[in-house]
C-alpha cells in the first residue's frame, strides 16, 4: 500500500458511504420520534436482506474509512510511524469490522435465534 | 524629528542549541515603517548582534519572511500600522524550519523538498532545436502561469499545519511548483512528477486547510495546485494517463 | 513563544472535519456493542434505549447527528474540491456544509423531544 493507495481507499470508502449516511440520517430522524424500542428497531431490520446488505456494506466501508482516518491522526498528532502505525491502524480496522459485523448480525439475522 | 511615540517589539532570540527567549525592545514609531525597518532599527541602534535575513526590500527575493504576531509575513512589505496591536508587535523566526539564530532559519529542508517534489524541467528537445511557440491563452498554460510568481519565501510552508505535524510532507510551495511544471507544454516527463508527488509526504497528505493560500503574500493558490495534483494522480489511477 | 494565528474559514473546516471524524470513530465501537445486545438480550437493549429519554443523552445524540452530517457534507466538499474541475467558492461550500449539518441535527432534536 503506497500513500496514494491509502488515499484512494479513504476517498472511495467515503464515496460508498455517502448514500448510506444519508439514509442512516433519514432513518434516525424518522425513527427517533416517540422514542426507540428494541422491538421497533428489530421489527424493521430482522430477517431483511435489504437491511443486512445495507448495514453490512456500511460497516465494511466505515471500518476501512475510520481506520484510515485514525491512521492519519495517529501519525500527525501522536507521532506514530512505520510498523507501529500500520499495526495499530490495522488492528483498529479489524476490531471495528468485527464489532460492526456482530452488530449487523444481531439486528438483521439474530434476535430470537 | 522627535520620536515621542515608541512601539514595544518582542523578538525571539537564540537558537534551539543555545536556548531561546523573548527580548523586548523600544523602537521609535515612524509614520511609514515596515516590520523589516523595525528589525533593522534594533540591529543598527540597540543590538548589533541581532541576526535576521533580507535582501531586496521590495518583495521579490523572498528572504525576509518571519512570524509577525503569529502570522507568517514578508516583513519588507508588511506595514507596522497593519499589524500593530496596543503599540506592540511580536516577531519570531519562521515556523516549521530549524532556527539558526534569532530570526534566521535554515531554509535547507524547504529547498530539499522542492527538489524531491520533482518540480524541475524535463527537457523535451535539445538545446539546438528551435524554441517552440507557446500559446499564452491555452488552458494548461494559464494553470501553469498561475503558480510561477512564487518567490520561495516559505511563508506557506510556515503556515501549513500538515508540515508541522508530518516531517515528511513536501509542503505547499514544492507541490505547487510540481503542478506548474506538470502543466508546462514543454515538459517531457509528467509521469515522473506524478510519481514524485505520490510518495511518502506527497500531495495526498494535504488536508486542504488552505493556510498556504490564505497567507501567500503573492496571492498564489497552492491549495488548488495541490488539488490539481490529486486530481491528476487519481485520473492516472483510473487509466486516464499522466 | 508566540501562538500561531490560523483561524480562517477553511482551517476551521479542516479542524471540524478532523475532530468530528475522531469523535465518530471513538463512538463507533460503543454503538456496535449496544446494537449487539439485541442478539441475546433484547431486554437490556430496551433498558439502554430508555436512557435516551434523559435530556443530556438526547442532546448528545443530537451532537452525534451533527458530527455525522458535518463530516459527510464536509467530506463531500473536499472530494469535489479534489476531483471536480472547479475550485472556487470553497468558503461558501464549507459554510454550507456546516449549515446543512446544523439543520439536520436541529430537525433530529425537534423530533426527539
Ligand atoms: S492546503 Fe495543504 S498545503 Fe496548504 S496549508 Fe493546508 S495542508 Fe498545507
Ligand atoms: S507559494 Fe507564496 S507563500 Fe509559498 S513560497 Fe511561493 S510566494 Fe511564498
Ligand atoms: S527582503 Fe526580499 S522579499 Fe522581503
Amino acid at each position: 500500500m503506497t500513500p496514494f493507495h491509502l488515499y484512494m481507499a479513504q476517498r472511495l470508502s467515503a464515496l460508498v458511504m455517502a448514500p448510506f449516511v444519508l439514509v442512516h440520517l433519514g432513518v434516525m430522524i424518522y425513527a427517533i420520534q416517540g422514542g426507540l424500542t428494541a422491538a421497533e428497531i428489530l421489527g424493521r431490520t430482522q430477517g431483511s436482506l435489504f437491511w443486512f446488505l445495507f448495514y453490512g456494506m456500511f460497516v465494511i466501508a466505515v471500518a476501512l474509512h475510520a481506520a484510515l482516518g485514525l491512521r492519519v491522526i495517529l501519525a500527525e498528532w501522536a507521532g506514530l510511524r512505520g510498523g507501529v502505525l500500520n499495526g495499530v491502524s490495522t488492528a483498529i480496522g479489524l476490531g471495528l469490522l468485527g464489532l460492526g459485523a456482530h452488530a449487523v448480525w444481531a439486528v438483521t439475522a439474530g434476535g430470537g435465534a | 524629528m522627535s520620536h515621542r511615540e515608541t512601539i514595544t517589539v518582542t523578538v525571539q532570540r537564540g537558537s534551539a542549541a543555545t536556548g531561546q527567549h523573548m527580548q523586548e525592545f523600544q523602537v521609535p514609531a515612524y509614520e511609514s515603517q515596515t516590520v523589516l525597518d523595525v528589525v533593522s532599527w534594533i540591529q543598527q541602534n540597540t543590538d548589533p548582534t541581532l541576526t535576521y535575513r533580507f535582501a531586496c526590500r521590495v518583495g521579490m527575493c523572498g528572504s525576509c519572511a518571519m512570524m509577525v504576531n503569529g502570522v507568517p509575513r514578508w516583513t519588507c512589505r508588511t506595514h507596522v500600522k497593519k499589524v500593530l496591536k496596543d503599540q506592540r508587535i511580536d516577531i519570531a523566526p519562521l515556523r516549521n524550519l530549524p532556527v539558526l539564530k534569532d530570526l534566521a532559519v535554515d531554509m535547507d529542508p524547504f529547498f530539499d523538498k522542492w527538489v524531491a517534489a520533482e518540480g524541475r524541467h524535463h527537457p523535451s528537445i535539445g538545446r539546438d532545436a528551435p524554441i517552440p511557440a507557446i500559446n499564452p491563452e491555452a488552458a494548461a498554460r494559464q494553470v501553469a502561469s498561475a503558480g510561477i510568481e512564487c518567490i520561495n519565501c516559505s511563508i506557506c510552508y510556515a503556515a501549513c499545519d500538515t508540515v508541522a505535524n508530518d516531517p515528511d510532507y513536501l509542503g505547499p510551495a514544492a507541490l505547487q511548483r510540481a503542478w506548474t511544471v506538470y502543466n508546462d507544454a514543454k515538459d517531457a516527463d509528467r509521469g515522473a512528477i506524478l510519481d514524485a508527488v505520490s510518495g511518502k509526504g506527497g500531495c495526498h497528505s494535504c488536508h486542504s486547510m488552505g493556510s498556504c493560500t490564505a497567507y501567500c503574500p503573492n496571492g498564489l493558490d497552492p491549495l488548488s495546485a495541490i488539488a490539481g495534483l490529486k486530481r491528476a494522480t487519481t485520473r492516472r489511477f483510473f487509466g486516464g494517463g499522466a | 513563544m508566540s501562538r500561531v494565528a490560523r483561524a480562517h474559514p477553511l482551517w476551521l473546516a479542516y479542524i471540524l472535519h478532523r475532530l468530528s471524524g475522531l469523535l465518530l470513530a471513538l463512538f463507533l465501537p460503543f454503538h456496535f456493542l449496544v446494537l449487539s445486545l439485541a442478539l441475546h438480550n433484547a431486554a437490556r437493549l430496551d433498558a439502554f434505549l430508555t436512557l435516551a429519554e434523559i435530556p443530556v443523552i438526547k442532546l448528545s445524540e443530537t451532537a452525534l447527528v451533527f458530527l455525522l452530517a458535518v463530516h459527510m457534507f464536509g467530506g463531500l466538499r473536499l472530494m469535489a474540491l479534489e476531483w471536480l474541475p472547479w475550485s472556487g467558492a470553497q468558503k461558501t461550500w464549507a459554510a454550507s456544509a456546516a449549515a446543512g449539518a446544523v439543520f439536520l441535527s436541529f430537525l433530529f432534536l425537534m423530533r426527539a423531544i
